[in-house]
């Protein structure tokens, strides 16, 4: 992975491209990609490196946290030094995350993860589709911004793919209420009983 | 100068096929524009089966997830198992028991019988062969599934695999039968091929129809058969060398110019190969426990972090990507589901083809509705 970090920095010295580590047993490290240079780290990805097969794309979903640290502080009390352990809670702003896992069918790589993260999770949730670069993740890019929100700028055809398309809300968001009843639409039924009562209620 | 009057101009027609359509396999939709009988625009409709299995998976524990997964792709329960078994096992570093890396073995490749067996008797279906071709290969498919019941207890919705193992061990007489049924199987793949390979008519339906290049099908993120019948030597099984794959010799069959014909020969082919793997790992199956006693099912709090696992499903790579923060349900639970994707490249193999074509170009490619909604 360290490998294909220097490579990419060799070849696309302004790009922002960082390591994340995954602390689980697997070591499926991953690379946090800029989103304005997503696209051309894919294409160095594609073209350079043989990766040339996008197998998953997945959207996550990320809320504002609040993270409790221990800070360890060296304080000067009445001419001794002493160590002062303080607690401080610092916020993670939320944002939402579209995650690649790229293969190379030619060279049998082992998986690639590629993360693009967005500003936050109301307004700024544009990040550049990879899908001119990969075509299989058409649909999934569709999927991502259908559950997620994620809007990705230059997808060929960018709409909702599973839910319906009058669906207002993001069911796949950490924050998302269902409603009691998903069919409950107002029939001429229930107008009917409402100038009933208001009718039982003027007389 | 032509003596014919002159055509009137030509008017494009939309077809709505599907949701319910007898060869869609499901509630699949197309919204398919035709000029004459000529594809010029192909739009697939997903959502007819969505129930967000991802977020019904993120609302429970992380062995109540296994279950939902036979619900996936629900010809095949036991390859969605492993896979989702196979994912938590990267993501919690659990080691699976021997005997249990056999049984995994021959239930997927069994799944991979029967799911090829299915897929000859529903394309030829979709060729107008009805009901015939489908009997003899659900004959077949019958035996497979008395032995998943004699295993699991049910004939589809399995449920069977865990964390470091399976749920519970062979029952007496299985392994027996298990041989019996396997050794019997090519017989039957011959008469198939005696019956079909050589039609004229399913030549003529198949040979040449939407033929797809390696390139294309590799940026398409087409897999499993699909993407073989395209030339391309891309095997799972060999690739990552999941399970106890390395220790059986198996060849994987390419196809030369991934039309419909490859595609369909592909199955045969491989249906071969896994009765070659069935032999041996029925042969070597060792005594021992069937699941790792050290992993935990009940409360199973795996530590944080992320894994993409994923294996050769009989209809593609099936993916399971999940991330933990060491509760005791998933964060992010996210299936990458091969017959969808597959999908990716449907309008582009259509286009030109003439509307009876695209079922049979849909058939080839094999999807299952279950998995491509979720």
């Amino acid at each position: 992975m360290t490998g294909i970090l220097e490579a990419i920095r060799a070849a696309l010295p302004s790009a922002g491209v960082e390591l994340l580590q995954n602390p689980s047993p697997c070591a499926q490290h991953s690379l946090i990609v800029c989103p304005k240079d997503a696209r051309a780290v894919a294409e160095f990805l594609r073209n350079s490196l043989g990766y040339d097969f996008c197998s998953n794309v997945s959207g996550v979903d990320w809320p504002a946290r609040k993270v409790k640290e221990t800070i360890v502080r060296k304080e000067t009390v009445e001419g001794v030094e002493t160590e002062v352990k303080e607690t401080v809670e610092r916020e993670i702003p939320g944002f939402l995350e579209a995650v690649y896992h790229v293969f190379s069918i030619s060279k049998r790589s082992g998986v690639l993860t590629l993360r693009v993260r967005t500003g936050n999770r109301t307004d700024d949730v544009s990040i550049p589709s990879l899908t001119p670069v990969w075509k299989s993740a058409d649909f999934q890019e569709r999927e991502a911004y259908d559950l997620f929100g994620i809007r990705f700028d230059g997808h060929p055809d960018l709409r909702r793919i599973l839910m319906w398309d009058e669906f207002a809300d993001h069911p796949m968001r950490k924050d998302y209420n269902p409603p009691d009843d998903f069919e409950y639409e107002p029939t001429p039924h229930d107008e009917i009983l409402v100038k009933v009562k208001a009718r039982t209620e003027a007389a | 100068m032509s003596y014919l009057p002159s055509l009137a101009p030509s008017r494009t027609i939309d077809v709505s096929l599907g949701p319910q359509h007898p060869s869609t396999h499901g509630v699949f939709r197309m919204n398919v524009t035709l000029d004459g009988e000529t594809v010029t625009k192909l739009q697939p409709v997903f959502g007819y089966l969505h129930r967000n299995h991802e977020k019904i998976a993120e609302g429970n524990s992380w062995l109540a997830a296994m279950p939902y997964t036979d619900r996936l792709d629900y010809i095949c329960p036991l390859t969605n198992n492993w896979a989702y078994a196979l994912a938590v096992e990267k993501l919690a570093g659990i080691e699976v028991a021997e005997r249990a890396e056999y049984i995994r073995v021959i239930t997927a490749e069994l799944t991979r019988l029967q799911n090829h067996v299915a897929f000859l008797g529903f394309v030829l279906g979709d060729m107008g062969a009805w009901g015939t071709a489908l009997m003899y290969a659900f004959r077949e498919r019958e035996k497979i599934l008395d032995l998943f019941e004699a295993l699991t207890g049910a004939r589809m919705m399995c449920n069977y695999m865990r964390f470091g193992g399976c749920r519970c061990d062979l029952p007496a007489g299985w392994i027996e039968s298990a041989r019996k049924l396997v050794d019997g199987f090519p017989a039957f793949l011959d008469e198939m091929e005696a019956l079909l390979t050589g039609n004229e008519i399913l030549l003529a339906r198949l040979q040449g129809i939407a033929p797809l290049t390696a390139k294309r099908a590799i940026n398409g993120g087409l897999s499993g058969p699909v993407l073989r019948a395209a030339g391309v030597d891309q095997d799972i099984r060999k690739v990552d060398n999941y399970g106890i794959y390395n220790r059986f010799k198996f060849r994987v069959p390419r196809g030369s110019v991934g039309d419909c014909y490859d595609r369909f020969m592909i199955r045969i082919l491989e249906a071969r190969e896994s009765v070659e793997i069935l032999k041996q790992a029925i042969a070597a199956i060792p005594e021992g426990p069937v699941v790792n006693p050290k992993a935990k099912q009940r409360g199973f709090r795996p530590p944080a972090g992320e894994a993409y696992g994923r294996i050769e499903g009989p209809k593609g790579e099936l993916g399971f990507y999940l991330i933990s923060d060491g509760s005791d349900r998933p964060y992010r639970f996210r299936i990458r589901p091969p017959s969808l994707i597959n999908l990716t490249l449907l309008e582009e193999l259509c286009l030109g083809t003439k509307i009876a074509d695209v079922m049979v170009i849909l058939g080839s490619i094999d999807i299952v509705l279950g998995e491509v909604d979720r």
